[in-house]
């Protein structure tokens, strides 16, 4: 059974359509990372498939349950970090996870023990007895993290689980969260930045403006629009087209040549392993190159051959979402 | 169905039963209260201000008013006063409630809540039944106050304590309305505004200081209507030891029809707020 469906989800906040008829499932033990700017339509989607929210039309299944019928049981199913971290600050690490636990109905034993054990995993033994509110924002959110995986739930939401955090803590909740992974969680992660969706998630669908506008692995989604770049700066203006030429074996799309800084841009599928010949290639044609630089496509160029605009660009203030 | 195992983390729960009944709501309410319960003794500013008023109005009112008011059938005016400063105290305290709920709202805390597969309800009853308990402290503190400046409970243990019931049946009643407040508006500091403000008329222009009988003729029906004037005169009379008549009853309908009121209304509210 797939953990997770979402099936034309459509939400509206008054006049504001947040999401527009968006689709995708999760595979057992799978990865899928949800990209998109501020305000476009991650954190309804989450809140619709955690219960928070009711979609205005379409349907949403947990484990086979539909979230809007059985609320309760499908909550049963799920761990939701969200974009704050949702501790309560006056009680202990310790405190909080048992509580918690006790909510999910676990026994007073089992909480106990839950909470010692995701304690240690999470590296916050230490803190354990401390009050939440001397907790730096990266404890906090290892906190929150730990917190929903409570109950071993089925699937996982974390929603902009690195939003905050400074460098430092971001790579120590990767760390953690690709762990989480290999032990089988089913995760859904939403993220404004591109890099974690790239490390991060298996599957990755873009949405803007509350759309889907593109799904594939993190290569796919790369080769699709463009992939890599090898770029060669000749001494003479005049081998600019030799150069076209002699790579246009593995041009994909236009080459572009630069008459004023004497470069030949190739689009290429995939750069890796290629530098050698090219440069092999060249020197058999007698072109004297001044540099070769490789360029690799990031999930940023993706972002903005698709969108036109950069994950930062977007204002926040157009949707209703961010304020939420 | 294939997943890799993992000891700390744990695989999957393959089938969670979420168990339902009145006894698991009751669970899980008390479970939410001993997360504000636990957390009281820690935060000793407020259990401070929260007594530290009250105090001064026990004080202020016995020695600065105490000489110039007099009222009607009551020799000592501290007879008269201390119930009337008891029962505006536990209204006070109600105010908590909302301020609470604004926080746990603003925090992020009430998403959580929510995506737990316990009873939503149980986060309301369980805030406001861990501010009555924190209500019982306040009361306790003023009550010894009161005894320091001369008040002395004159009926019987049984009415003294059917006076300390309604009071609390009152506050609680009021711990609804601040809880469909603190869900209604949109911060922390709204919270305490709000909840705060309309509670000084509420309780004023009311028996718990003076004999309405003195105040302007288009006041007086107000207060006579004012439920927290039958409270106070309920309690008034009952630690007296003199006759309540009806009072006590019709106080104990008020409390008893305002929580059901905003009950339904606040977990409405609640449902719904976490459904924008």
């Amino acid at each position: 059974m797939t953990p997770v469906v979402a099936e034309g989800l459509v939400k509206r906040f008054g006049k504001t359509e947040a999401l527009r008829g968006v689709d995708f499932d999760i595979e057992r033990g799978r990865v899928l990372g949800v990209l998109g700017p501020n305000g476009a339509g991650k954190t309804t989607a989450v809140r619709i498939l955690t219960t928070l929210l009711k979609p205005d039309a379409g349907r949403a299944i947990i484990d086979g349950i539909d979230v809007v019928k059985e609320p309760r049981k499908a909550r049963g199913r799920i761990g939701l970090t969200g974009q704050y971290a949702a501790v309560d600050e006056r009680l202990t690490g310790f405190e909080n996870l048992e509580h918690v636990g006790r909510l999910f109905h676990l026994g007073t034993g089992e909480a106990r023990n839950r909470a010692h054990e995701l304690l240690d995993r999470f590296s916050l033994e230490f803190a354990a007895d401390r009050i939440v509110k001397t907790y730096s924002g990266g404890m906090r959110r290892r906190l929150d993290i730990a917190m929903s995986l409570i109950a071993r739930p089925s699937v996982l939401f974390l929603d902009e689980p690195t939003t905050g955090l400074d460098p430092r803590s971001r790579l120590d909740v990767w760390d953690l969260i690709e762990e989480l992974v290999r032990s089988g969680t089913t995760t859904l992660l939403t993220t404004q930045y591109l890099d974690e969706a790239d490390r991060l998630a298996d599957e990755i669908v873009v949405i803007d403006h509350g759309e889907v506008i593109a799904r594939g692995t993190s290569d796919e989604l790369k080769r699709q629009t463009g992939g890599d770049q090898i770029e060669v700066v000749v001494e003479d203006p005049a081998d600019g087209p030799v150069v076209a030429t002699a790579l246009a074996e593995w041009c994909c799309g236009d080459a572009h040549i630069d008459v004023d800084s004497n470069s030949v841009v190739v689009p290429v599928a995939d750069v890796r392993g290629m530098v050698p010949q090219v440069v092999r290639l060249l020197d058999e044609n007698s072109v004297k190159v001044r540099d070769v630089t490789v360029r690799h496509s990031t999930l940023d160029d993706v972002f903005f051959s698709l969108t036109g605009h950069t994950t930062a660009s977007e204002d926040a203030g157009d949707q209703p979402e961010a304020a939420e | 169905m294939t997943i890799t195992f993992n000891e700390a983390f744990g695989a999957p729960t393959e089938e969670v039963e979420v168990p339902t009944g009145p006894k698991w709501l009751l669970r899980d309410s008390w479970t939410e209260a001993l997360r504000h319960l636990r957390a009281l003794p820690r935060n000793p500013e407020l259990l401070m201000f929260a007594t530290i008023q009250p105090v001064m109005f026990v004080l202020l009112f016995a020695y600065v008013f105490g000489g110039s008011i007099e009222v009607p059938g009551y020799d000592d005016y501290n007879q008269y006063l201390m119930p009337g400063i008891f029962a505006q105290t536990v209204l006070f305290g109600s105010a908590f409630t909302g301020v609470g709920i604004a926080e746990d709202l603003s925090k992020g805390l009430v998403d959580r809540l929510r995506s737990l597969p316990m009873y939503s309800s149980a986060v309301l009853i369980g805030r406001t039944i861990s501010d009555v308990v924190r209500n019982v402290l306040t009361f306790a503190v003023m009550l010894i106050v009161a005894y320091l400046v001369g008040f002395r409970i004159e009926g019987t243990i049984w009415e003294a304590a059917f006076a300390t019931f309604l009071l609390f049946a009152f506050s609680y009643a009021f711990s609804w309305v601040q809880a469909l407040m603190g869900l209604s508006v949109g911060s922390v500091e709204a919270a305490n505004s709000a909840g705060f403000i309309w509670m000084f008329p509420l309780t004023f222009v009311s028996s718990a200081f003076v004999d309405p009988e003195n105040m302007p003729s288009w006041l007086q029906p107000i207060a006579d209507a004012n439920p927290f004037t039958i409270v106070t005169n309920a309690c008034r009379a009952l630690y007296n030891g003199r006759d309540a008549g009806s009072d006590p009853w019709v106080a104990l309908a008020w409390a008893v029809g305002i929580t059901v009121v905003f009950a339904w209304l606040s977990a409405r509210k609640f449902a719904s707020s976490a459904s924008k």
